[in-house]
């Protein structure tokens, strides 16, 4: 098999799994997911499991200590198949609270401690870094199997070099695809839906090799059973402490690694899902685990002895002459050891952005100042994390050289990662779990895995001195790495899980039980123990005197612009406010936004954000009543109160705005009069004067001249005025003809810029627009939406008063609908004003007003009535902006 | 409290959820009890099938169990522990 | 004759004609548009009667009268007071204000004229 071809391969199926990303993302951002989350793409992308480490490494394992290697798939079959136990739990917490990593369940759950998030993320680094590591080196491995059988014996690269190029096109393709969005709603589809291929791939390779051995090589079931009994596989004895211990590692592991936790909880779309996966991803590990034994046997049967058992998956169709099947096997073990790195740099990525880099960040800012984007400065965090992790598992890779160290590292990192373990259970079965606990088991499990098994794993005199391994630190036998406490002959790896974990629990119950939780801690915990008590949620701080302005600015910044306002305007529909798409920051709005910010920033920074917004830094006597309401009798009672007051807060809401809407409503009905009463009178007078000058004849020409013009000028005003009038009454009245076809948004928006040139000709205006999203045919009347945007258009330009006048369209897609913004850069509608100037000859008191008769937005209001959408003021946006929403298609009323 | 039928089902489906990874890691151990290796009787391919039927067993009642927890139902869902 | 009238009056077109009528009848018309710095140029050239507009687009009418009627040498200078809205209330608010007359558009040229003859009559002329 010429090498190139290989290579070749290798990046024709990288480029597929670039493509599968992009179409899925962009399908995604169309709203046309369909199939593409289903329960089955949500356990193909579990498969993560399945690391080239079980790809090629289960073979090598079953060849060295038998059926033991099926621990490694029991554990986790276990704790699928018992999801209502704890996973049903976790996946509802994440979803709930928004959890976007490990790290930030365990911050979140013990008081948004931003203390332990750090933790978290550092341990998980710290034991996951030489995992990559361990990816990166089976594929070099892969890669040098086949320069070994290449017939040239041509090997264009060396391993370090492989290793550079595998781990740069992991960690762009990362960047690419993981960096894209911000919520951890919006989730990564595109990374989900490749590593769902790349499962399907290393299945399918492992099943094909698998069959080739048994039907190809053995002849058939019985010949292979017959040849497992004669094989020196036979030799294995299980031992009970590794076969027990396993079993739970892995079974602890399926949930601490912080790339199972990040399929499983993060990017869970829909709970439904985990029911399935709870029988199809143990039975996606039964299928990968079927042919490793037969694989392993006949590799010992046929292979020279001192072969790599690690490679039969690729030496033995290799020996066979079977070159497809080798590509087709190395394909499936570059899968698998991809998209572990991929998902993993993406879950230690968000760990270290939000509870590290971001952080410091807000520290470093002045107190108050969120006024940058602070999106670019999280999705830049998160890129240079990814980079980052990518750069340390290369570097441990290049350190360590490949050593054998390397090959028992994956159960060393799952018992690492298992030191999470009672932080995560305790958390969310145990009320009386408290920060001081987490910490104090979390340093204390990671500390005694780090001695007892992590250091010592380089092997005598590469950390320990081989005289601390022997005899102990200082000569005290009880504290020898591997022989804690005298417990001498036992497993290496068993023995510091066995001490590291009963140490770890012991020092997080006992931190509990001394210490008090905080209330904010109470409140968290109180949350995820409860989560499936209804839906009180806790309480965020704040409330009260909080301008939903400032809160508008701050979400826009991190939620982006669209998702923000989409937001708030949800929130104050539900209030029943009608006219503003600003909610009042009552404490529920506020602790709901502080949910949203946490799916993009972590719990303990939005936290942070929001008190800094709201300015309580610390807990209000209101968080306390709270805290003190939450006793298990007086929840349900509360629960209904609270139901009944939202309601009478909403009615009351609506009541309030209706009456203030009325009294206004007969304010303006007067003044309407009057209006109406100046604009006629005003042209009347200048026809009457210059008729009866006329009239008196007795002129010079150029006076006649002069005269006939102002009065026709000045009747043709007064018919505009007439004009407009009757226009707005047919559009009230509903009765208006419209006439309904396709047009091309950009036309009717080339065409209104035109015509909004008479307006100030003089001044020249920058106008901001998007070509490519203008370029949609819309179902409507043209003329009708035309006449909107002339007069958008118009009054931007007569009452913008910046420097350099800028006129902003942006066009929008969403759900069936097109959204329409213009926006000017000057001062704006000042906030009393903004809920009047839909009315009629509703103009701006002082200076704003002006000449017009004051009719345009009320006529742009009635005719976007009459397209079947929307017109609203769009406040916060740094100058006057109007929104407009419209369905893509407009059906013809039934007659 | 009196239950209708199909929540009291639904509730013992349940118990069945909980009560089935315990019965699969008593499967599950139950081979450290066997006599050791090399003995008559006890074969390596005699593990390896004893292994796979107990996994597929597994996932077949977990199958069959999970369509019946997945579906909503509006009473609270958790019940007495 | 030659006597000065001060016209403050927004719309082009009503400006023109009044000024057309009025300097045909041999008064001298100075016409501002706008009611800021009105009581300023009142005072620089000491009209003998001030026409004003009710809603003008920076301030209203009646805030330009109560500067006019505020400043010593423009405090008795008669005030004829024009509107286009012609509700009652608006012609009391401008009496209480201390408008000398009232009058509503559209008028007759021969009306307006009227008025302003009658308005200068009563005013205290000490200037030949």
């Amino acid at each position: 098999m010429p090498f190139n071809l290989l290579v070749l391969a290798c990046i024709t199926y990288v480029i597929l799994l670039f493509l599968v990303a992009f179409l899925v993302e962009s399908r995604a951002r169309r709203g046309r997911l369909g199939w593409l989350r289903s329960p089955l793409v949500y356990t193909l992308s579990l498969s993560i499991y399945c690391t080239a480490w079980t790809f090629y490494g289960a073979v090598g394992y079953a060849a060295r200590s038998g059926l033991e290697y099926l621990t490694i798939y029991f554990g986790p079959t276990l704790v699928f198949i018992g999801w209502w136990w704890v996973l049903r739990k976790l996946v509802r917490i994440g979803r709930q609270h928004r959890v976007t990593s490990i790290a930030d369940l365990i911050s979140a759950r013990f008081g948004k401690s931003n203390l332990l998030g750090v933790i978290v993320t550092l341990m998980a680094v710290v034991a996951t870094t030489p995992y990559i590591a361990l990816q990166l080196q089976s594929v070099v491995l892969s890669f040098g199997v086949f320069a070994e059988h290449a017939p040239d014996g041509s090997a264009p690269l060396g391993a370090d070099p492989t290793a550079i190029w595998v781990a740069a096109g992991l960690a762009l393709f990362t960047i690419l695809f993981g960096t894209r969005n911000l919520d951890a709603k919006e989730q990564h589809h595109g990374i989900v839906t490749a590593i769902a291929v790349e499962a399907v791939v290393k299945l399918f390779a492992l099943i094909a090799v698998g069959i080739f051995v048994v039907w190809g090589l053995a002849g058939g079931v019985s010949g292979m059973m017959q040849r497992i009994d004669a094989s020196a596989i036979t030799g294995w004895a299980m031992n009970p402490g590794r076969w027990t211990g396993l079993i739970l590692l892995a079974g602890v592991a399926v949930i601490c690694l912080p790339r199972m936790f990040h399929v499983l909880v993060v990017e869970n779309y829909d709970e439904g899902h985990l029911a399935r996966a709870s029988w199809a991803f143990p039975a996606y590990l039964m299928l990968m685990s079927l042919f490793i034994v037969p694989i392993a046997v006949m590799g010992m049967e046929r292979l020279p002895a001192g072969s790599n058992p690690d490679m039969f998956v690729l030496t033995l169709p290799l020996t066979e002459g079977q070159g497809a099947l080798a590509m087709l096997a190395f394909l499936g073990g570059f899968s698998s050891a991809t998209s572990m790195v991929i998902v993993e740099a993406i879950a230690l990525a968000t760990m270290v952005s939000n509870h590290i880099v971001l952080p410091v960040w807000l520290r470093l800012r002045p107190a108050g100042a969120i006024s940058e984007d602070v999106r670019a400065v999280v999705l830049n965090a998160r890129r240079v994390s990814i980079g980052v992790v990518l750069a340390m598992g290369y570097g441990y890779y290049h350190v360590s050289g490949g050593s054998a160290a390397l090959a028992s590292i994956g159960l060393i990192a799952f018992a690492g990662v298992a030191q999470f373990l009672p932080a995560m259970i305790g958390g969310i079965f145990w009320r009386g779990a408290t920060r001081v606990g987490a910490i104090a088991g979390l340093i204390v499990g990671f500390a005694v895995w780090a001695y007892a098994l992590f250091l010592p794993s380089f092997g005598p005199d590469a950390v320990f001195p081989a005289g601390l391994l022997a005899d102990g630190p200082a000569g005290i036998g009880w504290l020898r790495p591997q022989a804690l406490f005298g417990s001498d002959g036992m497993d290496p790896l068993i023995h510091a899980l066995f001490w590291s974990l009963f140490l770890n629990g012991t020092a997080f119950f006992l931190g509990s039980v001394v210490t008090f939780p905080g209330p904010v801690e109470r409140l968290q915990g109180a949350a995820f123990v409860n989560v499936f008590e209804g839906p009180l949620r806790p309480r965020g701080l704040g409330g009260g005197h909080v301008e939903p302005e400032a809160l508008l600015v701050m979400a826009q910044h991190i939620l982006g612009d669209e998702a923000a306002q989409t937001l708030f305007e949800e929130a104050a529909r539900a209030q029943g406010k009608r006219q503003s798409i600003l909610p009042d920051p009552t404490p529920a709005f506020v602790s709901d936004l502080e949910q949203r910010l946490s799916g993009s920033v972590g719990a303990a920074t939005a936290h942070a954000m929001i008190a800094n917004v709201t300015g309580q830094g610390t807990v209000t006597v209101d968080d306390l009543m709270t805290v003190a309401r939450e006793s298990a009798q007086l929840m349900e009672y509360s629960a209904q109160l609270e139901n009944q007051r939202e309601e009478l807060a909403r009615t009351a809401t609506a009541l309030r705005e209706a009456n203030d809407k009325l009294t206004q409503l007969s304010v303006q009905k007067d003044a309407f009069l009057s209006q109406i009463s100046h604009e006629l009178r005003t042209p009347m007078t200048s026809i009457r004067a210059f008729s009866e000058i006329l009239a008196e004849g007795d002129l010079p020409p150029a006076m006649v001249a002069r005269s006939g013009r102002i009065i026709q000028d000045e009747s043709r005003r007064l018919t505009r005025l007439l004009d407009d009038l009757l226009d707005l009454s047919v559009l009230e009245s509903g009765k208006v003809q419209l006439t309904l076809g396709l047009a091309n948004l950009r036309e009717m928006i080339d065409r209104s810029i035109q015509a909004a040139e008479q307006v100030k000709p003089e001044t020249r205006f920058v106008i901001l627009r998007d070509l490519a999203a203008e370029s949609l045919f819309l179902r409507t009347d043209a003329d009708r939406l035309t006449q909107v945007f002339i007069n958008l258009i118009s009054n931007a330009r007569k009452y913008c008063d910046a420097p350099q006048p800028e006129i902003r369209i942006a066009v929008k897609m969403k759900a069936g609908r097109v959204r329409i913004d213009i926006a000017d850069n000057g001062s704006g509608i000042p906030k009393d004003a903004q809920g009047l100037i839909f009315e009629k000859f509703g103009r701006l008191p002082g200076e704003m007003r002006a000449k017009g008769a004051g009719l345009g937005l009320a006529i742009c209001r009635e005719i976007v009535a009459n397209l079947g959408g929307t017109i609203a003021y769009l406040p916060g946006q740094g100058g006057a902006a109007f929104r407009i929403v419209l369905p893509l298609r407009l059906e013809a009323k039934a007659a | 409290m009196f239950l209708g039928r199909i929540p009291y089902r639904r509730r013992r489906l349940r118990d069945a959820a909980r009560l089935l990874p315990l019965f699969g890691l008593f499967f599950l151990l139950l081979p450290l009890l066997w006599s050791p290796p090399g003995n008559e009787g006890r074969r390596f391919s005699g593990d390896l099938v004893y292994l796979f039927g107990l996994w597929v067993g597994m996932i077949v009642l977990a199958a069959a169990i999970a369509p019946g927890l997945s579906r909503r139902d509006g009473e609270p869902d958790e019940d007495e522990d | 004759m030659g006597q000065h009238v001060l016209l403050i009056e927004d719309e082009p077109n009503i400006a023109e004609a009044i000024g057309f009528i009025l300097s045909r009848d041999g008064w001298q018309v100075t016409h501002l548009s706008t009611g800021t710095g009105a009581a300023a140029t009142a005072q620089r050239i000491t009209p003998d009667l001030i026409i004003l507009d009710h809603m003008l687009p920076d301030l209203s009418g009646l805030e330009v009268l109560a500067a006019l009627r505020g400043d010593p040498s423009t405090a008795a200078t008669p005030v004829l007071m024009l509107t286009a809205r012609g509700q009652s209330r608006d012609r009391e608010a401008a009496a209480r204000a201390g408008a000398d007359s009232f009058m509503a558009k559209p008028f007759a040229n021969a009306e307006i004229l009227a008025e302003v003859r009658a308005l200068a009559g009563r005013a205290p002329v000490a200037r030949g």
